[in-house]
């Protein structure tokens, strides 16, 4: 349990020491730590594998950054794939284990791979795997696909919660190092409402690792009270943790807040964040890249400041002897740095002259300095053994600290398309400032600005804008003095004369050979460089690798980098779970769930349930004695049909049409006419789209003079307010017509069968007269039931029967529908579903969802008359186009088998009999299927070519998928009571 | 995406539902000799411009109001909002 | 060159110095018989496909950026046949066979992966349109199974099905679907074409048509003006602006579609699974990222992008339908503009300016319908004569009223 690598000092507490698992082995580690630096400290170098040799891999960064060091966070059997070490928080408890690794971390049977490495460069697949065809699909692919992957998804439900928040601000400070901090002093000192966001878990970026004053305080103790003096302001909101991953439309930015690293955690365990500003400062900050030479991804090399926040930091000590290799000033810190806490370092190894390095080198007098060198090898396996230097000198290093220049993180600034500008002083990419997303200001080392002081000093200048356009004055305070050393360094990609393979990327195994391969191969393009070798593609998203690699294609292809160009940037800045964004929207929890004011009384009645879009509908009542639902929809039907049921028709959209000018606004919205509806009566009505096709059917009550109520069928509700809320406002605003849709406030119930009148009569007022001569079909009133409580009757029949639908206001519905039951036992009233209704509808040769379907003219189902060419209506014009009038369409006809017991299947196609499947013979399909009580056979609704000539006819239903094929007649679609005579009883 | 509703001030996109073109607005409502072709011209073919897009967006989870919305389509920024029955109506009148 | 497996190892034992750049950069020739507009899939297999099977000559692509830069560089890489309407169907069926012959008829490997696509239903309703559309299938020539509950529970261990709020009835299988590594695609087209002597020119943007009477004789260009007797355009995402510059409008808007992949994981999912109660699609990809999307935003775009509505919506659909990839992380996402049409399919067809030809209004089925969409554009410029596969795919047909609508959305191009 000894910590062997752990030296004084660092921002960790040893009062709160944590124990952890890797791979099986018990460690421990402090508060403060990250897995990370738990593992350095106690000496753990080897933790991962690459992606495709399955090469030993160290930890090479300290940030979210990192390719190499990805582990499993393990709970039970739930596991968290490819999570960084580098910025998991250590907790105590905390179980991880390597991965893309077999049978264990040390020895990859995998690792084979390294050995075909000659073969295996960027593009071979593309060029082989080819012969004999048939193994691509048995044998290769498999094999490649075995070999994918680097992490291990669980099979089993993520047990986590998730959630979503919104915030809203003056002022989103991205990122909590020095320019964050300052700009949030500014900005919070002025009263702003301010937002400032921190990847990490605590605020201060590079000064946490950095060993330099301001203000006369170690630079973390600066951070310290600069926090400390941030979190006692009310406006100022602080969010560690949190990393802005999205820019998106009018200055909307998305934050991902890792709560808890724990799985299964208690809460949530991570959040999403819209936050809402009117003004953003970026300050993310630069992040160090490295230099591609032999053997660079040997377990040991780390980036240089990486090193530094490992010493200072977290207090660990990554090496016992340390080569710097270096192409600017940065890694002469790190070896001073590990200097001071006693870590030998072999040789400082500078690319640049010793006239380039003089002014840093003056602080580092004792270390071997090797100038205009270059590291051309690395030795060792599993860890770094010695080095081997352009000039010969071998020599033996157990770390290599690398610094290769920085890389402004400008991905915020980019992700609208905008391209970056190469900088040569700094040798880095930053923002166009003339391209900048609306309401952005850039500062600090975000845009290549890197000594501390100012660094300081441009936040507070970016503050002092924001608060000078939101009507603030500048502010008063000082800037903290602060390191002035400025950016030193000389652009430098690679090692030429190294001959092993040198690592630009290396999760993904991209070396500088497969780089110049792909060049070699005409691939010019950045765009297509990265996809021809997957530079860039890794699970840092390109951080480690991208610039570097832009750098080599323009060494190689002697261009200028601003010639070569990069990437376009794209959200999300670091990868961020599939749950969190999906938030609390799992499981049952996926969509809102809409029931009808009488569902639970439609549970007491053992009601089958079927979704219908968002609603939950009653499908069928079953009885105990009942083995199959057919049973149970059989007796529903001959109940109604013989006595009298009930349906909860409550999901059918109904929509309230009033103003002088309603009428003649339904006459523009339906194709058949309106206007001469009489008041109290209803009338079937057809909308069509303005293409001519059907988009809904419904009916149409005129209840009191420039009153009406239409309804529509349940799927289209929400469409078809739509679109009379189009017309009404957009169309024909000049209308007078009010409408609002009332389907949530009316609960409606379908009376129906041939002792429907009685029952009703039993329950509706007195002073109402419902009988056949004053309420006959398709009459409709306002009436009052139960001694006075307002209801609406309309005598509308779906199911072909004497039939009423009933409407009160939905806080009645429970206690009509518990009444109507206890009434109906004197008529054996019989509740029924949605596949009564259905047989029903099929028996009538009603068209429903199957048959409008949006392809359908009103003249394919059967209705081709109503739509009136003597006004104008939506869809009138267009549905007279040739080809929605050829008379080779489908058309609605009825089909039943010829034997009665075989089983026609929804779906089937028509043809002929003798005629050969073929898409020229198909003359339609089966849409719609039931058993029909009735008529004791199946029977169904079909759309056939044509299809009034054949009635009478005989054809086949042919259904290749469940291999039936099955002789049918062709009938009219009218199975029962044809001419209507029951519905008008 | 923000929407800056002339009477709700900014909502979230995802409150509205949009239909697109508000040339949809321009329904041919004269008697015309080929009536079909111009009305095949006004719904089916779009200008479909890089740039300024006048479209319609429906509040359909908040008041119910059709907006025009003037929107970039290579940028998404927003220039203007109003409201589709206004616009009707001051064009009508002048 | 061509690729074999002696090559190959003879490269890699001589430090792969041999290797050749898969296509010429040549310099645009004043004149050509056909020139096509737009180096993208379509593009590039329409250029394929007159070289090698018209037999035509003197033959360039235009193409604005890089090679591949459009919609053939940016997509899921499903391939399927899977349509209800025989006019698709057909269509598409003839692509999935030439995608089965793609690597043997270009020597170019792009790693066809027949896992097959299942598309969930999860209703009655929804069951018997997947009864008609698998027929559908069958009747063309394609294959089509239909899985109940407890087959697709043997196929796919891992869905949703105790706890849905949707639940899953089964599915609808056709198992000759799959994946394709897409880049590859236009390199293998780019490289064959080239091959057979097609000038394939890269930033070289078509700024105008040079038409008089009706009938167009040039393009003007980035790179100068380039005579020929027919232009094809397939610049799907781009075709309004291209197609204004010959005056025309068309039924067809732009929208953004976003995509979406996740880090690399260890082999989970087979095939291309689709929700049929929410707008989710997922695939496995060879390198093992989930690659996965669902519905366009749903406004007119350019940008290339698009906002969180939606992935917030794809991510809710994948969390319902598969609850085990809560902890993959989406590691990108991207947009990519879509021709959208006004009945959701494709147009190929010649236009009322004699000379120009336009591909174009794929909507989001435009990946898989690369090879067919190049054969049946080949010969429609090679011999002015519709593909049979292909002959419904009109620009006339609104106009007349013969609509090839799927999904029966009407003249709304983002519902399609």
């Amino acid at each position: 349990m000894t910590q062997k690598n752990r030296i004084d000092g660092g921002l960790i507490d040893r009062n709160i020491p944590l124990n952890f698992t890797f791979d099986g082995k018990k460690y421990s580690g402090f508060h403060g730590d990250t897995l990370a630096s738990a593992l350095l400290a106690n000496g753990i170098n080897l933790v991962g594998r690459s992606f495709k040799y399955h090469r030993p891999r160290g930890i090479f960064t300290s940030d979210s950054s990192e390719p190499n060091a990805l582990v499993e966070l393990i709970n039970e059997d739930t596991k968290e794939p490819n999570s960084r070490s580098t910025t998991i928080q250590l907790f105590d408890g905390l179980t991880a284990q390597s991965q893309n690794c077999w049978p264990s971390l040390k020895y990859d049977i995998q690792s084979i791979n390294d050995c075909f490495a000659p073969l295996l460069t960027a593009g071979f697949y593309y060029k082989t795997f080819m012969w004999p065809k048939s193994f691509w699909e048995r044998v290769y692919e498999p094999l490649i696909r075995r070999a994918a992957g680097l992490g291990e998804l669980a099979p089993s439900t993520d047990p986590d919660h998730y959630d979503r928040g919104y915030r809203h601000c003056d002022l989103l400070i991205i990122g909590g190092g020095a320019a964050g901090l300052m700009a949030g002093l500014v900005a919070g000192r002025e009263g702003l409402n301010t937002i400032l966001v921190e990847e990490d878990f605590l605020f201060g970026g590079r000064l946490l690792g950095e060993n330099e004053e301001i203000d006369g305080l170690q630079c973390h103790d600066w951070v310290a009270n600069t926090v400390k003096e941030l979190e006692a302001m009310p406006h100022v909101r602080l969010m560690p943790k949190t990393a802005v991953f999205g820019v998106f439309d009018q200055k909307t930015y998305f934050a991902i807040e890792r709560l808890s690293d724990q799985i299964n955690s208690v809460g949530p365990r991570q959040m999403i964040w819209e936050i809402n500003t009117k003004h953003i400062i970026l300050a993310s900050g630069a992040t160090e890249r490295h230099i591609a030479f032999g053997n660079n991804d040997r377990p040991g090399v780390m980036l240089a400041s990486a090193m530094r926040d490992y010493t200072n930091r977290f207090a660990v000590r990554t090496a016992s002897r340390v080569a710097v290799f270096t192409s600017n000033d940065s890694g002469w810190l790190t070896a001073r740095d590990l200097n001071q806490k006693g870590i030998e370092v072999a040789a400082i190894i500078d690319i640049r002259k010793k006239e380039e390095h003089q002014e840093i080198a003056k602080k580092n007098t004792q270390i071997p300095i090797y100038s205009e060198d270059q590291i051309i090898k690395v030795h060792g396996h599993n860890r770094v053994k010695a080095i081997s230097l352009l000039n010969g000198a071998k020599i033996s290093v157990d770390s290599i600290a690398v610094s290769g220049g920085w890389n402004p993180s400008i991905h915020l600034t980019c992700q609208h398309r905008q391209r970056p500008i190469w900088n040569e002083v700094i040798s880095g990419f930053i923002a166009n400032e003339a391209e900048l997303p609306s309401g952005m200001k850039v500062a600090g080392a975000a845009k290549g600005i890197y000594a501390t002081n100012l660094v300081l000093q441009d936040a507070m200048n970016q503050a002092n804008a924001v608060l000078s356009e939101l009507g603030h004055a500048p502010t008063k305070m000082m800037i903290p003095s602060a390191n002035d050393d400025t950016y030193r360094g000389k652009t430098f990609w690679s090692v030429r004369e190294t001959k092993q393979r040198a690592w630009v990327d290396f999760q993904n195994d991209v070396t500088t050979k497969d780089i110049r391969l792909a060049v070699q191969e005409g691939f010019y393009s950045v765009e297509h460089v990265k996809r021809y070798t997957t530079l860039g593609m890794a699970t840092d998203q390109g951080k480690t690798s991208s610039v570097i690699g832009i750098g080599i294609i323009a060494e190689t292809m002697n261009k200028s980098i601003e010639e070569t160009g990069t990437t376009i940037f794209r959200a999300p800045y670091i990868p961020v779970a599939i749950g969190a964004l999906s938030g609390p929207h799992s499981g049952k929890n996926f969509r809102p769930t809409r029931e009808t004011p009488s569902h639970p009384f439609a549970v007491e009645q053992k009601a089958q349930f079927v979704e219908s879009g968002a609603w939950l509908r009653s499908q069928y009542f079953p009885h105990a004695n009942e083995l199959h639902w057919q049973e149970s929809v059989n007796r529903e039907v001959l109940a109604t049909r013989n006595n009298v049921g009930i349906t909860d028709v409550s999901t059918l959209g109904k929509i309230d049409v009033q103003g002088t000018d309603a009428a003649a606004f339904l006459d523009k919205v339906y194709c058949n006419t309106i206007t001469t509806l009489n008041m109290n009566r209803c009338r079937y009505g057809i909308m069509l789209r303005e293409d001519g096709i059907v988009m809904d059917d419904g009916t149409v009550a005129h209840l009191a003079k420039n009153h009406f109520i239409v309804t529509t069928t349940t799927a289209n509700a929400v469409q078809v307010y739509r679109h009379m809320e189009f017309c009404r406002q957009c169309l024909w605003p000049e209308m007078d017509v009010a409408l609002i849709s009332i389907t949530e406030q009316w609960a409606q119930y379908a009376i129906a069968g041939p002792k429907s009148r009685h029952l009703l009569e039993k329950i509706i007022d007195n002073d109402h007269d419902i009988s056949n001569s004053n309420f006959p079909y398709m009459a409709c009133d306002e009436i009052s039931i139960c001694n006075g409580i307002r209801a609406r009757l309309f005598r509308l029949s779906f199911s072909g029967e004497m039939a009423y639908e009933l409407a009160v206001p939905a806080r009645y519905s429970d206690a009509l529908i518990r009444h109507i039951h206890e009434i109906g036992k004197t008529f054996d009233l019989t509740p029924y579903g949605t596949e009564a209704l259905g047989v029903m509808r099929i028996e009538k040769g009603h068209a429903a969802g199957n048959e409008l379907n949006g392809q359908t003219t009103a003249g394919d189902l059967g209705l081709g008359k109503m739509v009136s060419k003597k006004k104008d209506s939506i869809g009138s014009i267009l549905s007279e186009r040739e080809g929605l009038v050829d008379p080779m369409r489908h058309i609605l006809v009825g089909v039943m088998p010829c034997d009665p017991q075989q089983k026609i299947s929804s779906g089937s196609h028509i043809f002929a009999s003798k005629s050969a499947c073929t898409p020229s013979n198909d003359l339609g399909y089966i849409t719609s299927v039931a058993y029909s009580p009735m008529s004791n056979s199946y029977i169904g609704l079909a759309m056939i070519k044509n299809g009034t000539n054949h009635i009478g006819g005989k054809l086949r239903a042919v259904n290749l998928l469940q291999n039936q094929d099955i002789d049918i007649e062709v009938t009219s679609p009218h199975f029962y009571d044809p001419k209507g005579e029951r519905l008008r009883e | 995406m923000k929407i800056n509703h002339p009477l709700l001030g900014p909502r979230n996109a995802s409150e509205f539902t949009i239909l697109g073109d508000a040339k949809l607005l321009q329904r041919p409502n004269t008697p015309e000799r080929d009536q079909a072709r111009v009305f095949y011209e006004y719904l089916y073919l779009r200008d479909n411009p890089i740039g300024q897009h006048q479209e319609l967006w429906f509040h359909e989870q908040g008041d119910r109001s059709w907006l025009i919305v003037s929107r970039d389509t290579l940028t998404h920024e927003i220039n203007n909002v109003e409201l589709a029955s206004k616009v009707i109506k001051k064009g009508q009148t002048q | 060159m061509a690729y074999s497996a002696i090559k190959v190892i003879k490269e890699a034992l001589t430090g792969h110095r041999g290797w050749k750049p898969l296509w010429r950069r040549p310099e645009p020739k004043s004149e050509y018989d056909i020139i096509v507009i737009g180096g993208g899939g379509h593009g590039l297999a329409t250029a394929y496909y007159l070289a090698s099977e018209y037999k035509n000559k003197k033959i360039a692509v235009l193409e604005k950026g890089w090679l591949g830069g459009g919609n053939i560089g940016r997509n899921t890489t499903i391939f399927r046949s899977n349509y209800l309407l025989h006019e698709n169907e057909m269509f598409y069926e003839m692509s999935l066979k030439l995608w089965e012959q793609f690597e043997q008829d270009l020597n170019y490997n792009a790693m066809i992966s027949q896992r097959g696509v299942i598309n969930l239903f999860h209703s009655d309703a929804q069951r018997d349109a997947y009864v008609r559309r698998g027929n559908s299938m069958l009747i063309n020539g394609a294959d089509a199974i239909l899985l109940n509950e407890a087959k697709l529970r043997e196929k796919c261990p891992f869905l949703n099905y105790d706890n849905a709020r949707f639940p899953i009835q089964g599915g609808l299988w056709q198992p000759r679907g799959g994946t394709i590594r897409h880049d590859a695609v236009a390199w293998g087209y780019a490289r064959a074409a080239d091959r057979l002597g097609v000038d394939i020119i890269e930033n070289c943007e078509v700024t105008g048509f040079d038409i008089q009477n009706a009938k167009c004789n040039a393009v003007r260009t980035s790179r100068g003006t380039i005579k020929a007797k027919k232009f094809g355009v397939a610049v799907a995402g781009s075709s309004s602006a291209v197609m204004e510059n010959a005056g025309l409008r068309l039924p067809i808007e732009s929208h953004v579609l976003q995509a979406f992949v996740s880090e690399g994981l260890k082999p989970i999912i087979p095939g291309v699974i689709t929700f049929g109660a929410g707008h989710f699609y997922i695939s496995q990809s060879d390198k093992g990222g989930l690659v996965f999307g669902g519905d366009i935003d749903g406004y007119n775009s350019y940008a290339q992008r698009g906002n969180m509505a939606v992935v917030e919506d794809v991510c809710e659909g994948g969390m319902a339908l598969m609850p085990m990839i809560g902890k993959a992380r989406l590691l990108r996402m991207w947009g990519g503009v879509m021709d959208m049409s006004m009945d959701g399919s494709p147009i190929i067809d010649r236009t009322p300016i004699k000379g120009i030809y336009f591909n174009g209004g794929w909507c989001y089925g435009g990946f898989k319908a690369t090879p067919a969409s190049g054969k049946c554009f080949a010969h429609l410029l090679a011999t002015d004569e519709h593909h049979p596969n292909a002959s419904a795919y009109l620009l006339n047909r609104f106009e007349k009223g013969y609509m090839i609508d799927e999904k029966g959305m009407g003249a709304q191009p983002n519902l399609h």
